[in-house]
């Protein structure tokens, strides 16, 4: 059954002849002002929280200006901060995240959706669901007892052994770094695409499955190119909450990540990135100038989750296909 | 829907209530070095003046700093001393000064993991500060090994582990570094955060423990009560006399003891590369920061109160938790300052 | 059977192979985490650490009992501020608003999710601590209900839009206005993913330790009220798990398992209390 493009009316003779307050008494309206305050409220404190990241950042912006955004020093003695490191520990971390626990995460969702017995599956869901709820300190604390040997001893040297050759692979392996925060924050992320893209699979129409297997299409073909399709929206909109949350991961991060601003290609390489610093340095943070530079990082970071979402919605746009079940940006 | 909207409202009631407030809070915030020492404190007090409740919570030097300048808490605490600017901007927001009072003492100490090399190393300042300037690059460099004739230094690069918040330990440290190198001085300062030339960055004590722990031929600092109560090996260090000693209570107390002489009335002095033979070089105070003037008696009466108890008997629990004491000409120059508090 | 009729039944079977994989990945990482947690905690967990305030170091007997009440409140004031503006924010976006409108909602929301924690808690500090000039428990659940916003908003609306539109036709059809057919028949039909999102985000707070720092403060001592600073489990766990003493750190294993088993508690509870008929089922 193809998706119709009808708009169904509001209940009652044309809307736009009717009184204001009869609308009004309808319902209707009342429902849709207190939701639309809801749904400002929403965008109302996201700008109220760059208008304080802006003020707030009022000294290093003046002195620095876009240097901020080039220059790779952070001195607190001597005043100097440059942000680049930060920002590319930041994203090279959440690429790597995504990159583990997207296929792994859609993957395990559809399994979860098509192929367990309910049971299984809902049981399974719920112990998953409680992965979200680890505090992120205990995430750090596993990341340092288990992850960083584990890395230390048998990943980065098998690594290096095999794929030694490409720049990724490089360097001295202290155990900490960019790849092994990269991993953490995919355990950290998995269960928010898991839960949602399961649930959303769960709703797609029976029919849909149905129609595609009745054609004479194998399972995994139903399943990849109607079902999946159909749920792209919500799919998209796990990962969209996965990115969000690696990049503003901060405890867990801190502690495997070596804390080193650096900036280099190997993915053993120690480094930092812009929540980590901020955890790390603001509560001990003295001095109007130092204090800033940490907001304007807390600024820069908004600036790169603009951007990126940005981009993440045009490839949306780009890959887009009519049908789709709840496409929408 | 009733049934939950009525539960949820029983809940809030029920939370809601406000047992008798017939005790007295104040609130402090600040180091985390002194955490363990101040909250066996505030606890024994509490069970001695059971209407008063004192409750400390360390987010950090800064913190206690900004926190106690704001006014969200009633005092403060700090592992590095303020400096005049802070003071300057107590003094502008509040009318009135911001009292510095030390309460015990610590230290960092070097920790490293060489393979094959047990003994407690001898570490001298220019070694030290060469290492973590990242000059000296290998362990059996001569300026290490001239230090320790008998021991087998390996020829492999040294790792270096420095701390990656913002921390007290980093200030004693980055403090005797500067002390006793000029390069490091003009290259780098010191501070509880600093530009670190070389060197990975762990989370904490435990993060640079951990690190330590985790990698060949590294070195780092921690506290000393740290190193202790976790059994980590830590080096000795040479003093100002010329003489290597290694960590320890009284060591620590005898440094004190150097600059006690010399300790001005605001309290505010360090005391790393201490004279004396037996003082470790790099010790110093912690700081209650007090505010010089209270508008609510009562709680300016429970503080005085508090810190005398503190001087006294509260001494007497520091060395079990590995603090050291403080001694006791500055103890009894502190007792005279509490009456500075109105 | 034709050459390429075998390779297509290969390549299915494959795949959904590979998809168990990728559930046997995730769900041993989860069992291994878990384990891992009753090993480290379940010793430490005793009847003193519901019932008995925090002790200092070396005396035993000490428990987080203001800490697991600081944590509830805190949690029930995020609810209460996050969820609703969340949920009726994403009815309009997927009942009422126009395309750019829900456009610029839905981007704002997946900024606010990306701040760190850190950063939430400072803007809170600045709007509800410094004006007042103490820490307050209304301050911390203010911060958690603002993370709580966006994956409750994001997730809602994606499953409020996943309910058929032949049942919101059904029920045009049948003269209801538009505000009852959302009350009766469409946030019913998505109610189960609904209340996912809800305790997904009420889990992702649970476990915040940074934006409490400069909220909630912390507490040693009981809280009451709403207007003084709190104990709660994730500052516990943290200041714990940093000291030197490893009794202490025995006891943030403990508490994590606590904060996790509390977490597990309220989702059976939920899930069983509000499970009413589903008007859809599971297709």
């Amino acid at each position: 059954m193809a998706t119709t493009t009808t708009t169904v009316p509001s209940a009652g003779p044309v809307a736009g002849s009717r009184s204001f307050l009869s609308r009004l008494r309808e319902g209707d309206e009342i429902a849709r002002i207190i939701t639309f305050l809801f749904a400002a409220s929403v965008v109302l404190v996201t700008l109220l929280l760059v208008f304080e990241l802006w003020q707030g950042s009022v000294l290093p912006r003046h002195k620095f200006g876009f240097n901020f955004f080039r220059t790779s020093v952070w001195d607190p003695i001597f005043d100097q901060f440059g942000a680049l490191p930060f920002i590319y520990g930041t994203l090279v971390t959440a690429v790597v995240s995504l990159l583990i626990a997207v296929p792994l995460g859609i993957g395990a969702a559809i399994f979860l959706a098509e192929l367990a017995p309910a049971r299984i599956s809902d049981t399974l869901q719920f112990f998953i669901d409680l992965l979200a709820a680890v505090p992120s300190v205990i995430y750090g604390l596993l990341g340092v007892f288990i992850v960083v040997p584990l890395m230390r001893e048998y990943i980065q040297a098998g690594l290096k052994h095999s794929l030694g050759f490409l720049p990724f692979f490089q360097g001295p392996a202290y155990g900490v770094g960019f790849l092994t925060a990269g991993i953490v924050l995919a355990i950290m992320v998995i269960p928010y695409i898991i839960s949602v893209s399961r649930e959303v699979l769960l709703s797609v129409p029976r029919d849909q499955r149905e129609a595609a297997l009745s054609l004479g299409s194998t399972r995994w073909e139903a399943t990849w190119k109607v079902v999946v399709p159909f749920a792209r929206g919500g799919i998209m909109g796990s990962i969209f909450l996965a990115l969000a949350r690696a990049l503003g991961e901060t405890m867990a991060v801190t502690m495997v990540i070596g804390n080193t601003p650096a900036i280099s290609a190997s993915l053993f390489s120690p480094g930092y990135s812009i929540a980590a610093v901020i955890a790390n340095e603001f509560t001990e943070a003295t001095g109007d100038l130092y204090l800033q530079s940490l907001i304007e990082l807390g600024l820069v970071l908004f600036i790169l989750t603009f951007i990126l979402n940005g981009l993440a919605r045009l490839l949306i746009v780009a890959t887009s296909q009519r049908g789709g079940g709840t496409g929408h940006l | 829907m009733k049934r939950i909207t009525g539960l949820l409202l029983a809940v809030l009631a029920l939370a809601g209530v406000l047992w008798a407030e017939s005790a007295l809070s104040i609130n402090g915030a600040g180091a985390t070095f002194p955490y363990p020492m101040y909250s066996k404190w505030f606890d024994e007090y509490h069970k001695q003046h059971s209407n008063l409740q004192i409750n400390y919570q360390s987010i950090g030097s800064g913190g206690g700093i900004k926190q106690v300048t704001e006014g969200t808490v009633d005092f403060g605490a700090t592992d590095g001393p303020m400096n005049d600017d802070q003071l300057k901007v107590f003094h502008d927001k509040h009318g009135f000064g911001l009292l510095h009072f030390p309460t015990v003492l610590g230290a960092a100490v070097p920790t490293y993991n060489i393979p094959g090399v047990d003994a407690a190393l001898n570490f001298t300042p220019d070694a030290l500060a060469g290492i973590f300037l990242g000059k000296i690059t290998k362990w059996n460099d001569p300026a290490i090994a001239g230090a320790n004739k008998g021991v087998k230094l390996p020829a492999e690069d040294i790792v270096v582990v420095h701390r990656a918040d913002g921390s007290g330990t980093t200030y004693i440290w980055t403090d005797y570094l500067s002390g006793v190198s000029d390069e490091w001085k003009t290259k780098v300062g010191k501070g509880t955060s600093v530009n670190w030339p070389v060197g990975l960055g762990g989370k904490g004590n435990e993060g640079v423990t951990g690190s330590i722990k985790n990698t060949p031929n590294s070195i780092g600092y921690v506290e000393l009560i740290y190193a202790e109560t976790n059994k980590i090996p830590y080096g000795n260090v040479k003093n100002a006399a010329g003489i290597f000693v290694k960590a320890s209570l009284t060591a620590v107390s005898a440094a004190a003891a150097g600059k006690a002489k010399e300790m001005p009335d605001d309290f505010r002095v360090s005391i790393v590369n201490a004279p004396g033979k037996a003082a470790y070089p790099i010790s110093s105070f912690t700081w209650l920061l007090i505010p010089e003037k209270f508008s609510d008696a009562a709680k300016r009466d429970a503080i005085k109160g508090f810190l005398k108890w503190a001087l006294a008997d509260g001494q007497n629990y520091a060395e079990n938790l590995s603090y050291a004491k403080l001694p006791k000409e500055v103890v009894a120059k502190e007792l005279k300052a509490i009456n500075k508090i109105q | 059977m034709t050459p390429r009729l075998r390779w297509r039944k290969f390549v299915s079977g494959f795949m959904l192979a590979m998809t168990g994989v990728c559930a046997l990945v995730a769900v041993s990482v989860l069992f291994f985490i878990l384990g891992y947690l009753v090993y480290h905690g379940g010793t430490s967990i005793s009847w003193n650490f519901f019932t008995k305030l925090p002790a200092p170091v070396g005396e035993s007997g000490g428990g987080m009992a203001n800490a697991i009440l600081g944590s509830a409140k805190l949690l029930l004031i995020a609810s209460l501020f996050g969820v609703p503006i969340g949920f009726f924010g994403a009815i309009y976006l997927a009942e009422f608003s126009g395309g750019t409108t829900a456009f610029v909602v839905r981007y704002a929301a997946d900024l606010l999710n990306g701040v760190p924690s850190i950063v939430i808690g400072i803007f809170a500090y600045g709007l509800v601590v410094l004006p007042f000039k103490h820490f307050s428990t209304l301050a911390g659940g203010f911060a958690l209900g603002l993370m709580m916003i966006p994956i409750t908003l994001r997730s809602t609306e994606e499953f409020l839009r996943a309910v058929p539109r032949a049942l919101r036709e059904a029920a045009m059809a049948l003269g209801a206005s538009k505000w009852k057919t959302i009350v009766t028949v469409i946030v019913p039909a998505a109610y189960r993913g609904i209340l996912t999102a809800v305790l997904l985000a009420f889990a992702r707070v649970a476990g915040e330790t940074a934006p409490l720092l400069f909220t909630a403060f912390g507490n040693r001592f009981w809280s009451p009220g709403w207007q003084q600073p709190t104990a709660s489990l994730p500052v516990m766990i943290f200041t714990y798990a940093v000291a030197p003493y490893d009794d202490w750190h025995r006891q943030a294993w403990a508490a994590g398992l606590v904060l996790l088993g509390l977490i597990l508690v309220i989702n059976i509870v939920a899930r069983a209390i509000l499970s009413r008929g589903i008007a859809v089922p599971r297709s």
